[in-house]
């Protein structure tokens, strides 16, 4: 199996090895068909993924879905993005807000 | 779970793994006849410690002070030059009020390089002959301290050796294990993640608080915006980036933060603080892994979890360091180096519950008495620098607080 489940309420999978487009992977019982070659070390959907869903790996929130993702779509920089602001920005933010 | 392994009984009340006798040269200048003595003692229960300065440095002693009285410590033989600024009244002072055997040797008061290296052989063989006396005695895992770090780390650490150790450190948290992890500056971006994790309020915004200064230390060396994540490696976010180093420390919720040479009051998991605290003095935190080693070994560390993709090969002087290799292609080239191949998940050999389940065994072995790989290839590496420290707020430690 190709595919590394981190966490169990993860609703991303990594690929430990490459998938090509056209080739049918199973996700959690169920054939999906990868839509575009995607590397190593890189993210699928587990599940559908709505535009506000938050990205779980580890267990934990790496992001938010920007673009509607179906079960095995690649998940990366086109479809998701960063919730993090660091904590020094947050800081200044308060300030200028208060 | 009642693992029952057997720890050498310290007067202290404490159990160690190890019944070592540490050599300790206070000053670089001493640091010659301490090696003739650990080399000529030729013997692999003997190691070779010490601190290199000559100025006077609070966390260097409270680091040494801590290293001496650890439970895999069984005896200690200072080596001072004898104009050196250490304080070595004061941690001889520790280590008698610990119950260890202790001596000191003055090299200017001692004839020199030759005579002292002389008496510091059969000085060894007096600590030696006091430490095998130490009773064996059931100890519990509850009774063990697990530290873990990563170095050398590559695109596999993340989404196989690091998650892999969490899963041990969760199965040794739930038995009672005190697991500490650290880096905070390798933990930008996942910081209020950590702080969910955190026992109380309170603790989550320290938490927080450490991973702002590991921000603004490393800034200021010159390391500061952390590279967002990889992307041709498939990371999207700088919090997925760092969770992969965040990963190691599994999912059990976090006690409380530790400073170099704090030692947890209780079981389950715990950050250590590695960065120092006040204005930037004396350069990086931690100039190599095995300072981040010894850190996690003054906290009491029995055995450290040592993750590596690139390859790193090092051990380390008092407590044993078990290396999980995370790149499959690594540990073919290394593997003479490696106790865990963790690399094995990429390849569809195992997965992440199996190779967390055979960390948590060769713990547990180790514990036992078995060598690890480091351990019979010789590895003692030891280092302590200068650094800076404030002792730890109320809030970073709820459990001792509340008791």
């Amino acid at each position: 199996m190709s595919l590394i489940l981190l966490h169990p309420d993860d609703n991303v999978l990594v690929l430990s090895a490459p998938v090509r487009a056209g080739q049918v992977l199973v996700i959690d019982g169920q054939a999906v068909t990868a839509d575009v070659d995607v590397g190593v070390g890189h993210k699928l959907a587990r599940r559908a993924l709505a535009v506000g869903d938050k990205v779980l790996k580890y267990g934990a929130p790496i992001g938010s879905i920007t673009t509607p993702v179906v079960a095995g779509g690649h998940v990366h920089l086109h479809n998701m993005k960063s919730d993090y602001i660091a904590s020094h920005t947050r800081q200044a933010t308060g300030a200028k807000g208060s | 779970m009642s693992h029952t392994l057997r720890g050498y009984l310290r007067a202290d009340g404490r159990k160690g793994i190890r019944n070592v006798v540490a050599v300790a040269y206070l000053v670089e200048c001493a640091h010659h006849v301490a090696r003739a003595i650990v080399t000529k003692s030729d013997d692999t229960e003997v190691h070779l410690i010490g601190f290199p300065g000559c100025y006077p440095n609070a966390y260097a002693l409270k680091v040494m002070q801590a290293i001496t009285t650890h439970p895999n410590v069984g005896g200690v033989l200072l080596v001072s030059l004898g104009c050196e600024s250490f304080n070595r009244e004061q941690l001889r002072a520790t280590i008698e009020a610990s119950g260890r055997p202790v001596e000191t040797l003055v090299i200017q008061e001692n004839g020199g390089t030759a005579t002292t290296i002389a008496k510091g052989l059969q000085a060894v063989a007096r600590l030696r002959a006091v430490a095998s006396q130490a009773p064996l005695t059931p100890m519990a895992v509850s009774e063990l301290v697990i530290g873990t770090i990563c170095g050398g780390s590559d695109g596999t650490s993340g989404i196989t050796a690091n998650p892999a150790v969490g899963r041990a450190f969760d199965r040794l948290g739930a038995e009672g294990a005190a697991c500490v992890f650290e880096e905070t500056g390798e933990l930008v971006g996942c910081e209020t993640i950590m702080a969910s994790r955190a026992i109380t309020p309170e603790l989550g915004l320290e938490l927080e608080k450490s991973v702002q200064k590991a921000e603004a230390y490393y800034t200021v060396m010159g390391y500061g915006s952390f590279a967002p994540g990889n992307a041709e490696g498939g990371l999207t976010t700088q919090e997925e980036k760092s969770m992969g180093a965040y990963s190691k420390s599994g999912s059990a919720p976090i006690v409380g933060i530790l400073k170099p040479g704090d030692l947890p009051p209780s079981g389950g998991l715990y950050l250590l603080d590695v960065v120092p605290d006040g204005e930037v003095r004396f350069g990086f935190p931690n100039i190599s892994d095995n300072a981040e080693i010894v850190e996690l070994i003054a906290c009491g560390a029995h055995i450290t979890l040592f993750t590596t993709g690139r390859g790193s090969v090092v051990g380390s002087a008092i407590s044993p360091v078990i290396k999980i290799c995370a790149n499959p292609e690594t540990y073919r080239k290394l593997s003479g180096d490696m106790d865990v191949d963790a690399g094995r998940v990429m390849e569809g050999r195992g997965t992440l519950d199996e190779v967390g389940s055979e960390i948590y065994d060769l713990v547990l072995a180790v514990a036992g008495g078995e060598r690890t790989v480091s351990e019979a290839l010789g590895h003692q590496e030891f280092i302590l620098t200068y650094k800076a420290f404030d002792p730890i707020g109320p809030a970073c430690l709820p459990l001792r607080r509340a008791s």
